[in-house]
């Protein structure tokens, strides 16, 4: 699913600088990536998204490398195939559970906000445990529902990857399994793969595999 | 689609902002169209009234105070002038004069004492009732009858104009005889009647029981004292006691419009009361008013250019309530950013706010606008009569 092969990235300013000589995750795997603050996990995430470009080296992502598409090409790749989860929830305070789950279809280019999409939003909430609350807004959702919530919306465009910064950061040791778990069984049932940062190592035994990026070549 | 149904969210969510800044942007937008159409109104409203009024024969003094009490009834009067003045204008055969009284009020509306002709002269007739035929009698300007309740059959009290006034104004019951239609002019709010019942208000006739009947008074001579019952009402029964005291040609009127036979005579006229000598002035209200308006358009450039200010920090205001509402709406456009929305989608996110804003702030103005053209002859008159 993800290959990557002699990167390099620095950004324009500062002197931390990103090198990874070879990654690469199969597909369906479940990834943690771990380490210390500022060596470049996020960082990675937003390589394989696309959203930044290496100076060096090849991000090739289901196939795609990256590299060879043009900004606007690379925006597409990213709404078709790629779900985001992040530690904030960043959910919108305006907009109900529903509209939060199907905002991806609204903003993301090329992709179709149809009854298909709304039947499938319907069934993730359902299988998340959310269903009755899907006409609720944000600000009066518990954290673990926020997060369910945004699960929901991570996978209702039927992406081929997860990516997850510290999806788990803001909540309760016990909702964190919980949610875990639910990521996991959600993206196993549309056979995605989930790259996920975190930093806390009482949940790797839960992941197929682990990358440290001690162990890589990030000098901050 | 999508940016403005997003956009519509966040409006609805933040409705009390959202609001706001669709009033303020309407007032913006509609405070100098509705200025510009009630100056307008108002002009034409003035002027037409003016020009309706060819001559006004008043005491000398304040032009603008006369030509203002004979045509919209101002509470600023000119001295009064007499009789006299307008048997003067009768004695010349070039027009026709219209005495018109104007000292009282009653219940806020003022008591404008006439004759007839004043009700051809401005061409209306009573949509209920009739003139005024006897002493004691009134007509009532459209918004009078209405303000008040009145028709027909019921009466009004006349006010003395001062509390302390014991000089013999005391309050004069009139009967409502008619009620003139809605004319959109000061007419609609005063109470017309005769300009003989007026001098009564004013104690220069009156009426009253005798003290001893004169059947009974000794050499011929009829006997009062302070028991003397003046009567506050005119009634047929007490109608033919009423007597007027002293020479009529004494008898004050605050005004006399003057309806001259052709444009000859109105300038023969004009050219008689020239002498700054002579008490008497006769002016032409279309010209004082003419000057008036143009008085007022100069005010009312300078409030274009207060409303210019005002709208510059306004929509100032708005622009950064605008850009803080963007600040607070960043996490959402990175989140967007994050998952394949391009600048182009942001920008639309942004501007189909803005244009929601703009359009239902228009919607609001044309509202308005539409509201204050469609009632402006009776905003202007309403205007006109503060």
């Amino acid at each position: 699913m993800i290959e990557i092969a002699d990167l390099s990235f620095a950004y324009p300013v500062g002197r931390f600088r990103l090198a990874i000589p070879h990654l690469a995750v199969a597909e369906g795997a479940r990834v943690a990536v771990v380490g210390p603050s500022g060596t470049g996990k996020t960082t990675l995430l937003n390589l394989v998204s696309g959203i930044s470009r290496p100076e060096r080296g090849d991000v090739t992502v289901a196939g795609q490398d990256l590299a060879s598409l043009s900004e606007r090409q690379r925006r597409m790749f990213r709404a078709r195939n790629i779900g985001f989860v992040f530690q904030n929830f960043a959910l919108l305070d305006y907009l109900t559970a529903r509209e939060n789950i199907l905002y991806p279809c609204r903003v993301g280019p090329g992709l179709r906000l149809d009854r298909d999409v709304r039947d499938r939003a319907e069934d993730l909430a359902r299988a998340c445990g959310i269903a009755e609350r899907l006409g609720t807004r944000p600000g009066a959702l518990s954290q673990g529902e926020q997060q369910r919530v945004a699960i929901c919306r991570a996978l209702v465009t039927q992406p081929r990857l997860i990516l997850a910064d510290e999806a788990t950061g803001n909540l309760d040791p016990a909702t964190k399994t919980q949610i875990l778990d639910l990521l996991f069984a959600r993206a196993q049932d549309c056979g995605a793969t989930i790259l996920a940062v975190t930093h806390d190592h009482a949940l790797l035994p839960r992941f197929d595999r682990v990358i440290d990026f001690a162990d890589l070549g990030a000098r901050p | 689609m999508n940016a403005l149904y997003l956009a519509f969210a966040h409006l609805r969510w933040s409705w009390a902002r959202s609001l706001l800044l669709v009033a303020v942007g309407a007032v913006i937008l509609a405070v100098p169209l509705i200025s510009q159409t009630l100056l307008r109104g108002s002009e034409a409203a003035l002027t037409a009234r003016a020009e309706a009024t060819p001559l006004v024969l008043g005491s000398r003094g304040s032009r603008l105070d006369l030509a203002m009490s004979a045509v919209y009834f101002s509470p600023d009067r000119p001295d009064p002038v007499t009789m006299a003045a307008l048997e003067a204008v009768w004695d010349t055969r070039l027009g026709l004069p219209i005495p018109l009284h104007t000292a009282f009020e009653t219940g806020g509306a003022r008591i404008v004492g006439t004759s007839i002709d004043y009700f051809e002269f401005r061409g209306v007739a009573p949509a209920r009732g009739r003139i005024f035929g006897v002493l004691g009698e009134a007509v009532l300007g459209a918004r009078v009858a209405e303000r008040q309740g009145l028709g027909p059959g019921d009466t009004v009290i006349s006010s003395p104009e001062n509390l302390f006034d014991l000089d013999g104004v005391y309050p004069l019951e009139l009967r409502v005889t008619g009620v003139l239609p809605p004319t959109g002019t000061p007419d609609d709010d005063v109470v017309f009647t005769d300009v003989k019942t007026a001098w009564v208000i004013a104690g220069i006739g009156h009426g009253h029981e005798d003290a001893i009947p004169a059947a009974e008074a000794e050499d011929g001579n009829v006997t009062a004292d302070a028991a003397l019952v003046e009567y506050t009402t005119i009634t047929e029964a007490n109608i033919d006691s009423f007597h007027f005291h002293g020479a009529p040609e004494s008898y004050p009127l605050t005004a006399v419009i003057v309806v001259p036979d052709d444009a000859r005579a109105g300038t023969i006229l004009r050219g008689r009361y020239l002498d700054p000598g002579n008490p008497v002035q006769i002016v032409v209200p279309a010209e004082i008013v003419a000057g008036l308006v143009e008085r007022i358009f100069r005010i009312a450039t300078l409030l274009d250019a207060v409303t210019l200010v005002i709208g510059i920090a306004a929509l100032a205001a708005m622009g950064l309530a605008l850009f803080l509402s963007w600040r607070m709406r960043a996490p959402e456009m990175a989140t967007a950013w994050r998952l394949g929305a391009g600048r182009g989608m942001i920008a639309a996110l942004a501007l189909a706010e803005i244009a929601i804003l703009l359009g239902a702030a228009i919607c609001l103005a044309a509202i308005l606008v539409i509201a204050v053209q469609s009632h402006g002859d009776a905003l202007v008159a309403w205007l006109l009569a503060l």
